[in-house]
């Protein structure tokens, strides 16, 4: 691999990107959404002050809609990754642009990773930049601040970054709306899986909870999007949903202890894995 | 430093079980205009790609620049035009080129003179900061010739150049060509425009069914000597003029092809002993087209639609008879 090529791809990916119209649209939209919920927080506290809600239930709710928040943006983060990264390799061959670029004194895992890399870049910073937007400005409307804000804002860029790895590994080798197709329903399966395996755990069966661990280090997907709930649920939850016992780890939106080190460790070994493996399956392809 | 820019044996690629090249030897010395002929899926396109590690062999051998095929120490020093000609449509023309030159590791002191020369080159420099999606297809071949050309190459590969260039832009192309020759690169032309290589190539290789049919240099390859002449009050018997070669008749000419320069002078008193009367006489080479159609479709399919081939003795002693006296080429 050449560092210096890399990086060639990677800023190339990165002006390309953002010299897109979409881009700078789901930007605009991702902005009119927080203001959206900030205002429907808002409105939320005001009307619940002389209702008799204690403070801990104000917390509690407000996480919860900041949780569903963090759910909406990482469906869209997910899905804006899957669809730019898929066809980032796949249009390149398919448009006949790679044949020009190749023929230079670069290897093929130059450009995944080249890539790879500005997609990450450009994922990353979205996922920061609206996860930080959203925190604070229900943040500045309700007071509430999450316990592991950075925590949580590393899991849902963790997160994009693995879809995105998917998407760009099956473009190399796949069409690009095939590659972005099979990456969405991966990602959606995942929280099915995640959703099917704790009601499962909740129900007492426990053949059909293993689904979704099992599921998880395939796909790691929704065991990031549980370390995000971790990072944005008050401690107080946590502890009242132990208590509560088993039947509360049903909720989607739960999560009673952050991913392990050895899970995190999973998912770097998953993302470089996958990585490898479209460089590996571009190598090979006929152009 | 004197190794051929390409030299292969053999090179074969199949797809699948599917053969696109049967068998490729072709070699292109340093500095030489070789063109690249064939029909529509001849392989010649699977041929460059072989060349330049973009499809990976079946059998055979070959180098580039005496290294290994696809090797990249030996891409740094070439120059590509694909046929399918695609460059990022969000960058300028100037962009483009600046990513090329960090591709091919061209030191930054030099990529800025270097753009802005292959720019002039090909026509585009008042068009640098344009954005390459603005431009029409036969902008975007001169951007993807200035592409090719960026950091003197060793060896220039284009294929189909002139495939969206209107006849200014052939002619620039053809300039431009001879310019790198000049400059030292050695030229692999695939193109379909006949006369384009003849003009400018000094060897060509012909490719069939993912064969060399035919190659060498144009004098080699054209050597065939042709003498049309216009005749009239010639006999029905035109068995004295076998001797000097096969006869046809093209649009009412008399065509000897191929005929030893040297006798046309014999020729010519042959037909006037004969009672004919001779009103022109064209010595004439034969043409690439010519050439290409014979080897491609079989002898005697260069010549003219609907020329009359008459087979000389002693498969058929006697020409076929004419419909009137005199032969069809007699202009009465």
């Amino acid at each position: 691999m050449n560092p210096r090529v890399v990086l060639v791809i990677a800023g190339l990916t990165i002006r390309e990107i953002t010299r897109r119209r979409i881009i700078w649209v789901l930007a605009g939209l991702s902005v009119v959404s927080v203001a959206l919920v900030g205002w429907g927080v808002h409105q939320l506290v005001s009307m619940s002050s002389g209702n008799g809600i204690t403070d801990a239930e104000l917390q509690l709710g407000v996480s919860q809609v900041l949780i569903l928040i963090a759910f909406m943006f990482s469906f869209v983060l997910a899905m804006s990754a899957a669809f730019l990264a898929a066809p980032a390799i796949a249009s390149d061959v398919e448009t006949g642009t790679v044949l020009a670029m190749l023929a230079r004194p670069m290897h093929r895992a130059d450009l995944i990773v080249g890539r790879w890399l500005g997609l990450g870049l450009i994922v990353a910073v979205y996922a920061a930049g609206s996860g930080l937007l959203a925190i604070g400005v229900v943040g500045l409307v309700t007071g509430y601040s999450p316990p592991s804000m950075q925590l949580a804002l590393a899991y849902l860029a963790f997160q994009a970054v693995a879809v995105m790895t998917a998407a760009l590994a099956l473009g190399s080798r796949l069409p690009g709306i095939a590659a972005g197709a099979i990456t969405v329903v991966l990602f959606g399966l995942g929280w099915f899986t995640g959703v099917l395996g704790a009601v499962a755990t909740a129900f007492g069966t426990d053949q059909l909870s293993g689904v979704g661990s099992v599921y998880r280090l395939l796909f790691p997907t929704d065991g990031l999007w549980r370390g995000v709930i971790y990072g944005l649920e008050p401690a107080a939850a946590v502890l009242a949903t132990r208590i509560a016992g088993r039947v509360a780890e049903a909720n989607p939106f739960y999560a009673d202890a952050p991913p392990s080190s050895a899970f995190i460790v999973w998912c770097v070994v998953w993302v470089l894995g996958v990585l490898a493996l479209g460089a590996w399956l571009f190598r090979r392809r006929e152009l | 430093m004197n190794d051929p820019a390409i030299e292969t044996r053999g090179l074969r690629k199949a797809y699948d079980g599917v053969l696109a090249l049967a068998s490729l030897d072709l070699r292109v010395g340093p500095g030489e205009v070789v063109g690249l002929l064939g029909p529509n899926g001849a392989g010649k396109t699977t041929a460059v790609k072989l060349l330049l590690g973009l499809v990976r062999k079946s059998g055979g051998e070959g180098t580039v620049l005496g290294r290994p095929l696809g090797d990249r120490g030996a891409r740094s020093r070439i120059g590509y035009l694909p046929e399918l000609f695609r460059y990022q449509a969000w960058l300028t023309a100037d962009e483009v080129l600046h990513l090329h030159a960090g591709l091919a590791g061209l030191p930054g002191s030099r990529r800025g003179p270097e753009i802005v020369r292959v720019l002039g080159l090909v026509g585009l420099a008042d068009r640098a900061h344009d954005r390459v999606g603005g431009f029409s297809k036969g902008m975007q071949q001169r951007l993807g010739l200035a592409v090719a050309l960026l950091g003197d190459p060793a060896l220039v590969i284009l294929d189909e150049p002139t495939s969206a260039l209107d006849p200014v832009g052939r002619d620039d192309v053809r300039a431009i060509i001879r310019d790198a020759r000049a400059r030292g690169s050695a030229v692999l032309l695939n193109s379909h425009l006949l006369g384009e290589v003849e003009r400018l190539c000094d060897r060509a290789v012909i490719v069939n069914k993912g064969s060399v049919v035919a190659s060498g240099t144009l004098g080699e390859l054209l050597g065939e000597s042709t003498v049309r002449l216009r005749v009239t009050g010639m006999p029905a018997d035109l068995t004295p003029l076998h001797a000097f070669g096969p006869l046809t008749d093209e649009d009412g000419w008399l065509v000897i092809r191929p005929v030893d320069p040297e006798r046309i002078p014999d020729l010519v008193a042959a037909v006037v002993a004969m009672g004919g009367r001779v009103h022109a006489v064209d010595p004439a080479r034969r043409t690439l087209e010519e050439l290409f159609l014979d080897v491609v479709r079989g002898p005697g399919a260069g010549a003219s639609p609907g020329a009359l081939v008459y087979p000389a003795p002693p498969a058929r002693p006697m020409p076929p008879p004419p419909p009137a006296a005199g032969g069809p080429w007699v202009t009465r």
